[in-house]
């Protein structure tokens, strides 16, 4: 039996802006993806330790308070620490089109900009997870 | 009878329109009645259900002349990166024709973290100005006359400290808390169902919003002590009707904690104030605006008892919604807003704040943040909508729309009183779970483009990246870390133990007002992280269950 793409939304940081992570979680879900939703203020170690335990193949982290640049490439890293290199990392939020070639250096796989139809999500994990 | 004739007339033109829509068809997805005629409002009582604007029910708006006597407050929520950035832009605003300030602060303030703390890397500045002590505060609001301008924070679980950091730097300028005019958001439940800046439980911070109504009745008289929030749930996404209905939920919540602390209703509820969105539908908004003034004219005359007319009335700042944004495009962001404006202002709203262009992407900058304020002069000036009292009073449409919101509303309020009231509903995530409906909802309209958003789904172009966005700088973080070991060298750090020791020890007993307390600790410099950990240690954090 074929296992289940499993996929952690996680909220790094202090953004309480969850609309877009629950809407992109719940059409994941309905994409046939298992998916965890971490909730609110998660700390890098707190996303590492829940990628872990609930053994995902993707990390999909939402974020619209301008701390992406600190937060994304720190929880890539610690992901890396922790021998995970085969998780997809991928990210969302207010994330300005300047900065995308930076989280893409750090490790984050695609960033997807406000008005990225759910559709492109489910199809880009299709395509790059491994 | 005139009614049969019309009715008749009525069904003659319905039979022929819906023949000939196999040849003329209707656009799909509308979500309102072709037409509306008297037929529409049968029974529709102007004395009872309108009545004069300044009387109960407030339907036709607060005030006796609106606009005629003064347009809204043109209050522009500003704030970015240090205390000093944050003043220039306040002097910028004002200098430019805004009639009242609104602080943003950034993240770690309004969670009550000191700019140094673990929490705060990366988030110093970024969505509003960092404040970490009165000292910061001092900086805001230099060469700013708090006795002449009123200020509205956008703050919640620390809202009483940075309302005593406001009287303790009004105090400095000579004047007394009792002249000053302002607003603090300090709408805990909503941040729970929607937003997501709490801090304490809700027990304990019912008793601070409490202190806070109780200490201002008293002493700030002339102060909003709340803006009970619908903007934010709306922007989370639910309807027009959940905004009002959760929000008015909300707002009995407070009102029976306020009561059951022992204050009278009369002494508090006149200072009570609102938050609504102003949302894309101009018309289906307006509709909004009118009937929550309506049903809370109705909650607090029948269901409160409350005396005074001040206590009835539902006064209003409004925000355009940022959620419609589009980072495609932006240029046509001016255009929503200036429609927003329009619904926001024949709404009746008492402030308005408008969203500048680039706002899907970043802070605005001075430019983009002139063209939203300019939006608002335009239409207070030069559009018309400003010169009569709720001139769509009396519109079919408006007044049956009016009328269903306000049905859909009680509907909310009916169930959320079945679960046990707004804290419950909260707690149980019956709110969380309807807002997130919605929201998926219009995301699935969107994708099956029954609802178009234009740029973004359809009337799509090649996008060039946007330049001369605001950008805070990573910098601002140790700018604001320096400043803090200046301060704790510098002050007394004496009176700083003794007066965080006096506010853990009152934090114990639940008959004690907290105010002064947290006033005299400000007062010694001591830090928003150090006042807020006091409080942590005793109150304990919110645990948010993660639901989906």
């Amino acid at each position: 039996m074929e296992k289940r793409i499993r996929i952690l939304v996680a909220k790094p940081g202090l953004d309480g802006h969850d609309r877009g992570a629950k809407v992109v979680a719940r059409a994941l879900r309905d994409a046939g993806f298992e998916v965890i939703y971490t909730g609110l203020r998660q700390t890098p170690e707190q996303i590492i330790e829940a990628s872990l335990s609930e053994d995902v193949n993707v990390v999909a982290l939402s974020l619209l308070s301008g701390a992406h640049n600190t937060l994304f490439p720190k929880i890539v890293a610690m992901l890396k620490e922790k021998g995970m290199n085969d998780v997809l990392v991928i990210g969302g939020g207010v994330i300005p089109d300047a900065d995308i070639p930076f989280l893409k250096e750090s490790g984050v796989s695609e960033v997807f900009t406000p008005g990225t139809p759910t559709a492109s999500i489910i199809e880009f994990i299709k395509a790059n997870v491994k | 009878m005139a009614n049969e004739s019309l009715k008749a007339k009525v069904a003659a033109y319905t039979e022929k329109v819906e023949k000939s829509l196999a040849k003329n068809p209707e656009r799909k997805n509308l979500a309102h009645n072709r037409l509306y005629t008297p037929l529409d409002i049968e029974g529709f009582d102007y004395e009872s259900e309108l009545g004069l604007p300044g009387e109960y029910p407030f339907t036709r708006g607060v005030q006796p002349t609106m606009y005629r006597g003064r347009f809204w407050t043109m209050r522009m929520y500003a704030g970015f990166s240090t205390a000093e950035e944050s003043n220039k832009r306040y002097r910028y605003l004002i200098e430019s024709g805004a009639t009242g300030l609104s602080c943003a602060f950034d993240l770690p303030t309004q969670i009550g973290y000191d700019s140094d703390h673990a929490m705060s890397e990366g988030e110093v500045g970024k969505v509003g100005v960092a404040i970490d002590s009165l000292a910061d505060m001092e900086i805001l609001f230099d060469q700013i006359d708090l006795g002449k301008v009123s200020t509205s924070m956008t703050i919640n679980a620390p809202a009483s400290v940075l309302l005593a950091m406001y009287i303790a730097v009004a105090e400095k300028q000579g004047v007394t808390p009792d002249k000053l005019n302002g607003t603090i958001q300090n709408d805990v439940l909503k941040e729970y169902a929607a937003r997501g800046t709490y801090i304490f439980p809700p027990k304990p911070s019912m008793r601070l919003i409490t202190n806070i109504f109780e200490y201002c009745s008293k002493n700030v008289a002339n102060w909003n002590t709340i803006s009970i929030s619908g903007y934010h749930i709306r922007e989370a996404g639910s309807t027009a009707s959940q905004e009002i209905a959760f929000t008015i939920a909300d707002g009995i919540a407070y009102v029976e904690a306020a009561i059951k602390a022992g204050m009278d209703v009369d002494d508090f509820a006149g200072r009570l104030s609102f938050f609504w969105n102003a949302h894309n539908n101009v018309l289906e908004e307006v509709a909004k605006f009118r009937a929550s003034r309506r049903v809370w004219a109705k909650v607090m005359r029948e269901r409160f008892k409350a005396q005074k007319p001040k206590s009835w009335m539902l006064r209003v700042h409004t925000q355009t919604a940022g959620s419609m944004l589009t980072a495609q495009q932006p240029e046509n962001n001016i255009v929503r807003v200036a429609l927003q404006t329009a619904a926001a202002v024949l709404g009746g709203t008492q402030s308005l704040h408008t969203n500048s262009k680039d706002e899907a992407l970043a802070l605005p900058t001075e430019d983009s943040v002139r063209v939203a304020l300019r939006t608002q002069q335009i239409v207070a000036y030069e559009s018309g909508l400003a010169d009569v009292v709720d001139p769509l009073g009396g519109s079919y449409y408006i007044e049956a729309l009016t009328d269903k919101i306000e049905a859909e509303a009680w509907e909310y309020i009916k169930k959320i009183d079945e679960i046990g009231g707004a804290v419950v509903a909260i707690e149980q995530g019956y709110i969380q779970r309807e807002i997130q409906e919605s929201a998926y909802k219009w995301q699935m309209e969107v994708e099956n483009k029954q609802r178009i958003i234009v740029g973004v789904n359809q009337f799509q172009i090649q996008e060039k990246p946007v330049e001369g966005l605001l950008r805070v700088d990573a910098s601002v973080g140790e700018f604001q870390r320096k400043k803090l070991v200046d301060l704790r060298a510098r002050r007394d750090n004496a009176a700083v133990e003794k007066a965080l020791a006096a506010l853990e020890a009152a934090c114990k007993d639940e008959h004690i007002n907290l105010m002064p307390l947290i006033l005299d600790a400000v007062k010694t410099y001591a830090t928003l992280g150090e006042i807020c950990g006091v409080m942590r240690k005793v109150f304990g954090e919110y645990q948010a269950p993660a639901t989906l």
